[in-house]
């Protein structure tokens, strides 16, 4: 018993636990239950792809990657870009991944440049960095060169809107593909089988040579440094990694979603899916793709399922402060807990 | 050569203040405001913010690096103000009654945040940062579920119609102005609020004067080198501790001067940039990481607020758009801070390495340390 409480560790525990409780309490009060296990897998696949971005900032030693806006924007750039051509469906899906991809490589190189030089404060720096990038990037929205009045403002002509529609674009192409209905219960198939790509593509990476050096490079530099592996290249190589996963989350998530937030919309975006990769049992020098799967799974499924439980139970929304408290205090754990 | 060094010695110590000088002057010279009109809001807002950035000083000294819990403290204060706001208490002394409400809960809670930080040695900022979002989170549950449900509380000028959880916007109308008002003096049009300057004198004396006692100079020895300040017989942890019980206080008391002058307090909002903020105006003035003056403070405070005050006017005549502006001193605020992490890290890392290189120590050992 103890063994098994140790090995699933105590965060997923009582998160899981609750979870229970969760569904146990909607059953009770007759919500209906197959329409929030459908909604929680269109969030799972949803935002997946940003998890499973922290999985090579991880393995390359640089810590949880809370410098996830700068791909983030990367891949917003993308999406305007295919909107700007009036692109339409998948097209306009993979057009947007193209542009967002070719954008995210040089940033997340420069990236990863700048974290070698500043060993040790990692995290420290990429938050305040991606905070900079998203900020700075709020002027350029005010001044792009943008034509398509779907994406500008109607007063003014100029400026990029706060959330531009792309449902009749490209939103919904993934959630659509190939989507089926078991028992009640929808299956946006084409969404969990791009996530599950993603997931298959780094996996394998793992096990390549350069997979090899990567992780060899994060656990152990000296001993990676020793055995000829250029520590300072794999670094790089996990921080841009990282950054196109990130422009393609953002890619993913935004055509689930139906709309584009530009401004101060992806401030925050780093949090929720450092909290997830945490939560599905990594370390911030450990992680594996089965731990972003479980805990996307987990903390998204908390997310949908909390929201119309509390409301029906306490009439008030509790989600967002539930978010709020377990998603930070799921960091705050793993940062103030000593590391094997 | 001698005049050379004579002239970059300056610069050297303090560069970044010198841009954002140059940078408020220009922004000054194209927003087309009055001076009298500058003026005023840089009294107003040196006297508004100048506690919440002194309060960051003490952590500084003692090692923790740039304290982002100090919104822990700012949300101290709030729950003072809308103590005292419940109970309707008014002018100074609700004021004094916020502070006396505040204080048990700072202390508590730098209690709490000085335990993460010790546990989290060496990332104490990152640590730090996670623990404001975290208690605000906490803050949130009570004071938007717990407040008219688990707390007995009825009030329906603070409250929301559904019978529990408070307002978005709760008017101060009670303590507004409270301790500006309480001596004011007018130069030609210009109003000073002596009382609050005078209360910011004063706690630049006592940090002063706090560096000089035993505590301080542990609190030095600790920020210095945490192994032989404990070799020296320092009780490391509690040192730090006690810093950071002390910024949270102060930090209370910073948020309190900073809502009684503003006169509403956003339930939910106020406390979050308060970190940002105060970071970001330390680090204008010359600041870094490791070493912080009270000059370095004040001169930052005010070029950061001038800079605040300016940039949508300048915005407006320069691109057309005061929003430009807005994202400026955001930006600001961020690259700033950014920017003096990146500074810190390196600076580190270039030690460590030219240590390593003088067979000191081994590279990989020490990055650790």
């Amino acid at each position: 018993m103890k063994r098994l409480i140790e090995s699933v560790g105590i965060p997923r525990l009582l998160v899981g636990l609750f979870l229970l409780i969760l569904f146990a309490l909607a059953g009770f009060q007759r919500l209906p239950v197959k329409m929030l296990i459908s909604s929680a897998l269109v969030r799972i696949g949803m935002n997946g792809v940003l998890v499973l971005a922290m999985l090579p900032s991880i393995r390359a030693g640089l810590g949880l990657n809370f410098g996830l806006p700068l791909g983030v924007i990367t891949g917003i750039v993308g999406m305007l870009v295919s909107l700007e051509l009036r692109l339409n469906g998948l097209v306009g899906f993979f057009f947007a991944l193209l542009v967002g991809i070719l954008l995210s490589l040089p940033a997340g190189y420069l990236y990863g440049l700048l974290l070698n030089r500043v060993k040790g404060e990692e995290m420290m720096v990429g938050t305040y960095t991606g905070f900079s990038v998203v900020a700075g990037m709020c002027m350029f929205w005010l001044l792009a060169p943008f034509n398509n009045p779907e994406m500008i403002w109607v007063v003014g002509g100029r400026g990029l809107r706060v959330t531009i529609p792309i449902s009749h674009r490209f939103g919904g192409v993934l959630d659509n593909l190939g989507k089926f209905s078991v028992g009640g219960i929808e299956v946006p198939v084409g969404l969990l089988a791009f996530f599950a790509f993603l997931c298959l593509v780094v996996y394998l990476f793992s096990f390549t040579r350069t997979g090899m050096a990567m992780k060899a490079a994060g656990m152990n530099p000296a001993f990676a440094r020793a055995s000829g592996v250029n520590v300072e290249k794999m670094r790089i190589l996990g921080a841009t990694q990282s950054t196109v996963l990130g422009a393609i989350g953002i890619i993913v998530y935004a055509q689930s979603l139906g709309f584009v937030q530009l401004y101060l919309a992806p401030l925050m975006m780093a949090f929720p899916a450092v909290a997830a990769v945490l939560l599905g049992g990594a370390g911030t020098s450990r992680a594996t793709v089965f731990n972003a799967i479980a805990g996307v799974t987990l903390f998204q499924t908390l997310l949908t399922i909390s929201l119309p439980v509390t409301q029906s139970v306490i009439g008030g929304d509790i989600s967002e402060v539930a978010k709020l408290i377990i998603s930070n205090g799921m960091i705050l754990y793993a940062l103030t807990r000593k590391e094997a | 050569m001698k005049s050379w060094r004579k002239i970059q010695e300056p610069l050297r110590i303090s560069p970044i203040p010198l841009v954002f000088g140059i940078l408020c002057l220009f922004g000054v010279a194209v927003s087309g405001k009055s001076l009298s009109f500058l003026l005023q809001e840089v009294v107003t807002r040196l006297a508004r913010n100048s506690i919440l950035v002194l309060s960051l000083l003490v952590p500084i000294s003692a090692g923790l690096g740039l304290n982002f819990s100090m919104v822990l403290g700012a949300m101290a204060g709030q729950t003072g103000i809308i103590v005292m706001t419940h109970l309707k208490v008014p002018g100074m002394l609700g004021l004094l009654g916020a502070f006396i409400v505040s204080l048990p809960i700072a202390i508590v809670l730098g209690f709490v945040a000085g335990n993460i930080m010790n546990r989290a040695k060496g990332r104490e900022m990152i640590a730090g940062m996670m623990l404001g979002f975290f208690m605000n989170g906490v803050y949130q549950l009570v004071f938007l579920f717990m407040v008219g449900t688990v707390i007995p509380m009825k009030n329906p000028d603070l409250m929301l119609p559904q019978g529990f959880g408070l307002r978005n916007t709760v008017e101060l109308k009670y303590m507004k102005y409270a301790l500006d008002n309480l001596l004011t003096v007018s130069l030609s049009g210009l109003v000073i609020p002596v009382a609050t300057f005078a209360l910011i004198g004063l706690l630049c004396l006592g940090l002063n004067r706090l560096y000089k006692t035993k505590l301080g100079q542990d609190f030095r020895a600790v920020g210095q080198d945490m192994h032989v300040a404990s070799v020296a017989g320092i009780d490391v942890n509690k040192t730090r501790l006690s810093a950071v019980v002390i910024a949270t206080v102060l930090a209370s008391l910073g948020q309190l001067v900073f809502l009684q002058n503003i006169g509403t307090l956003n339930t939910y909002n106020s406390h979050e940039q308060v970190a940002t903020f105060a970071i970001a105006s330390l680090l204008l003035g010359g600041a870094t990481v490791t070493r912080a003056t009270v000059g370095q403070a004040l001169a930052g405070t005010l070029l950061f607020h001038l800079l605040f005050i300016v940039s949508p006017y300048a915005g407006q005549s320069l691109m057309g758009s005061p929003q430009v502006g807005e994202y400026f001193r955001v930006f600001v605020a961020y690259g700033i801070i950014a920017g003096a992490l990146v500074v810190h890290a390196w600076e580190a890392h270039r030690r460590v390495l030219s240590a390593a290189k003088r067979g000191l120590l081994d590279g990989e050992t020490s990055r650790t340390r």
